[in-house]
């Protein structure tokens, strides 16, 4: 720690704080551009500029010098910085004068205008008037692909972008070139970004040089309403904030959560926004004579309630998709009780996780924030840049603190950090495990190792055989130790872990969602299941949002509420219960799912135990108090020592990501005109690099 | 003695002149009225009247949405959706409404404005026989502001000494 004083206050900082981190914490306020407390420090706007006491004659940059840099005074007085003098007012207005030069005066029509830094930096530090009288500096807009709109003479060379490209995401995708005023900010011979969270330097960038295409010229930050919820596009949970207008949802930015994603989201959950409006479901379908067509809710409910009283209870079962929220599956799994069934599913890519083996054994026990205590790292059959991209970026940012061996089995992909490629076969991880490949060492020679298993690794029949293997290896090299889990698995589906925790999940005699699929079923209660086929012969009855695959071949089709336009508990891969708030309203006659099953339940016979969602939730906390709060419970690592015990066959398999396409995972994903663009110009690039 | 006054007067009919006198005197006045709707009153060139968009010279529409005039309208009466442009994809108004109804003609709006483009004009004349009349949409809103450009233009350069 290191003591000094700031505007005349003594405080004590850490020793690697910066003078700008110290001011801070002292409550004193520094502008700043180019700074950002997650990048490298670039020192080159110079809006933060201090006076030091006993320093040389002119102001300092507080971002680029450290506290340890500060001398005492010359009777070891305590070093001093001051950060309102005349000195450093007058510096002050001097850059922002500099910066406004070249920075055209299109507030109007700027995107940014209203939430931009330059603009509330110039109205507290900057003069009334400017002295410039020369013309300014226009520069060419460049091609950056279809989610980020450049208005390139606006910036004003912070590099923010530059440095979230290479260190973040991991491609250094945006440079900088030329120098003075012939700079500028531009891809590689105007290529467009490939990078999966590159939406995020649309917040980096402090003035409206960087904004959002999809978004443009939409709405002003005044007049949307911000609602706090959880992004459903992943597993990860990430905090968002939904804006809306009216009835609309304009546009999605990240929220601050240091444990899951820091302030970052990727592509898929920022500009998915506009799948929210197109392909709705706003009306309940009933299939007469081979076509859906529009009926009542009564109708509807009617058709089911005649296929139900036809159907003897151990034909009729239940899937849950991958969007839905824990309530709608706790009110179905209740529905099913009632109707005694005990054919439910909530895992539609048939991975093989089961909660009778313990909590731990399908959670991502690290944590993400754990991530970076980690000093080594296995992944089996998973691709994180895809399936979880703010946790990639995670392992990301512990590679770059060095120390991290990494090493793959499964899909040798461009993972944005270099790893050892081990193999793609189920034979590589027998071969990790018996020691017989050098990666085990690094393993084992770990302190704190960690495992990561795919979700797409564990479907099939040998799931349970790879979940134990990967188990007994973390046995095997140390992964459990006092205040440290390293087996995780790594979900794609954002209900999954919820559904898993309730008991989603076929009871005794019970069919598995495989099973259901092929005709094990005759009346099929399918929750938002859009990515598997369904046999004919079976009676389905789609609780939806989108006219996606589970709508086509549906028979009844109720419409339902997507996340935005409910409250509803989202369990994230790591446990951790966190609730998404309504931001706006169903359309048309569409309700909230789990009022939906609650008014069936009514005309079924079955009426469930709650009418409102208070209710619902206090029957669901009483047998689950963790979801009653974001907090983890630390999970036992018993379980998962008794996992690694159950021998199951491996087989021979190619281990590897079954997320498919990254921008068409989903219903919302599908209908959206901005992830399809995303998603062919993404495989025309896989095409290029192929040739 | 103020009996024999009030006799007096009641007698020569004092007030009754007096009245007369009053009369006379106004009736060779100059007249305070005008023959509304063939004479009008003269109108300030800060008068805040019926709302117009304008043009540029060249006939481009100077309204950029912005949306401040939407932001500081107190009586939320005007609607604006903004879009990019067809031909150049520059940032302009899709809609552009005001509830005449709802304003409340504080003359906000044409402050706010960075471009002189929304701007309360000299008409005062605009009553109508339906309230959905006065739901002005942007071709109506231009229209008054082509046909008024003359005297918005004169009013905006008489008060610019004073700005």
């Amino acid at each position: 720690m290191t003591k000094l004083k700031v505007d005349g206050n003594e405080i004590e900082v850490p020793d690697h704080y910066t003078l700008l981190q110290a001011a801070e914490e002292a409550g004193a306020e520094i502008p700043r551009f180019c700074f950002h407390e997650r990048l490298s420090i670039a020192g080159n706007c110079r809006m933060c500029l201090i006076e030091v006491k006993g320093g040389p004659p002119k102001p300092a940059a507080s971002c680029a010098m450290g506290v340890r840099d500060l001398r005492p005074g010359p009777e070891g007085q305590l070093p001093e910085i001051f950060t309102n003098t005349p000195m450093v007012k007058k510096a002050r207005e001097g850059v922002m004068e500099f910066l406004l030069i070249n920075h055209p005066l299109d507030c109007p029509i700027c995107d940014q205008g209203g939430e931009c830094d330059l603009q509330d930096q110039a109205m507290a530090y900057g003069v009334d008037s400017s002295r410039y009288k020369e013309n300014k500096r226009a520069v060419e807009d460049k091609y950056i692909g279809p989610l980020v709109k450049t208005i390139m003479t606006r910036c004003i060379h912070c590099t923010r972008c530059v440095r979230f490209t290479t260190e973040v995401a991991g491609i250094s995708e945006l440079g900088l070139v030329g120098r003075g005023e012939d700079a500028e900010i531009t891809t590689f011979l105007e290529q467009a970004m490939t990078s999966e969270l590159q939406g995020n330097v649309i917040d980096l960038c402090p003035v409206g040089a960087l904004t959002s295409r999809p978004y443009a010229f939409q709405a002003r930050p005044w007049e949307l309403t911000k609602t706090q919820s959880i992004d459903v596009m992943d597993a990860v949970g990430s905090a968002i904030r939904v804006d809306t207008r009216g009835r609309e949802v304009l546009r999605i930015l990240p929220r601050v959560n240091e444990a899951v994603n820091e302030e970052w989201i990727s592509d898929k959950t920022r500009f998915v926004w506009d799948g929210l409006r197109t392909q709705r479901l706003d009306r309940p379908y009933v299939r007469r004579d081979g076509k859906l067509q529009p009926a009542s809710w009564q109708e509807a409910f009617g058709a089911i309630k005649a296929k139900v009283d036809a159907t003897a209870p151990e034909r009729i079962g239940a899937v849950a998709g991958d969007l839905v929220a824990v309530e709608e599956m706790w009110a179905l799994k209740q529905l099913m009780a009632g109707l005694g069934s005990t054919s439910l599913d909530c895992r539609q890519d048939g991975a093989m996780l089961d909660p009778a083996a313990g909590r731990s054994s399908y959670l991502f026990n690290t944590t993400i924030a754990g991530i970076e205590e980690a000093d080594a790292l296995l992944i089996i059959g998973a691709n994180p840049r895809f399936e979880a991209a703010v946790l990639n970026a995670r392992i990301r940012k512990r590679w770059r603190m060095g120390g991290f061996p990494i090493g793959v089995i499964g899909e040798n992909a461009n993972l944005r950090y270099d790893y050892t490629y081990l193999g793609a076969g189920t034979d590589t991880l027998t071969d990790v495990a018996r020691a017989s490949q050098g990666f085990f060492d690094a393993l084992n020679n770990a302190a704190r190792p960690m495992i990561i298993v795919g979700s797409g690794a564990l479907a099939g029949d040998n799931g349970p055989g790879v979940l134990s293997a990967a188990a007994a290896l973390a046995r095997e090299i140390g992964a459990f130790a006092e205040g440290w889990n390293g087996f995780n698995v790594l979900h794609t589906a954002a209900s999954r872990v919820g559904g898993l925790d309730i008991g989603f999940t076929p009871g005794t005699s019970g069919k598995t969602f495989g099973e259901m699929a092929a005709g094990g079923v005759d009346l099929l209660f399918n929750l938002g299941a859009d990515e598997v086929e369904i046999a004919p012969g079976a009676f389905v009855v789609y609780v939806g949002t989108h006219g996606d695959r589970g709508a086509h071949r549906a028979d009844v089709i109720l419409p339902g509420a997507a996340y935005t336009e409910k409250d509803g508990t989202f369990v994230n891969l790591e446990g951790r219960a966190q609730v998404a708030s309504r931001a706006a309203f169903p359309p048309g006659d569409a309700r909230e799912d789990w009022a939906i099953v609650r008014a069936l339940s009514a005309v079924l016979g079955k009426t469930l135990p709650f009418d409102s969602l208070a209710a619902l939730r206090r029957d669901l906390y009483q047998s689950h108090p963790w979801m009653r709060t974001d907090r983890i419970e630390p999970a036992a690592h018993d379980d998962i020592l008794r996992l690694a015990e159950r021998a199951g066959s491996l087989g021979d398999l190619r281990l590897g990501s079954k997320l498919g396409d990254f921008y068409l995972t989903n219903p919302i994903a599908r209908a959206s005109k901005v992830m399809a663009e995303c998603s062919r110009l993404a495989s025309a690039d896989k095409l290029e690099a192929a040739e | 003695m103020s009996q024999i006054a009030q006799t007096v007067r009641s007698l020569f009919l004092v007030e009754f002149v007096k009245a007369l006198g009053l009369s006379m005197r106004y009736f060779f006045k100059p007249k305070a009225t005008v023959n509304y709707p063939f004479e009008k009153g003269p109108v300030s060139p800060r008068f805040r009247g019926e709302h117009a968009l304008r043009r540029y010279p060249n006939g481009q529409e100077r309204c950029i949405a912005c949306k401040l005039c939407e932001a500081i309208c107190p009586a939320q009466a005007i609607t604006i959706e903004a879009g990019p442009r067809r031909n150049d994809g520059t940032r302009r108004t899709i809609r552009y409404d005001i509830d005449m109804v709802k304003c409340i003609y504080c003359g906000f709006c044409q402050e706010a404005c960075p471009v002189d483009a929304i701007v309360e004009g000299p008409n005062f004349e605009f009553a109508t026989e339906t309230r959905e009349e006065l739901y002005y949409d942007k071709a109506k809103l231009l229209a008054n502001g082509d046909r008024w450009e003359r005297e918005l233009a004169r009013n905006i350069a008489l008060d610019a000494p004073y700005r």
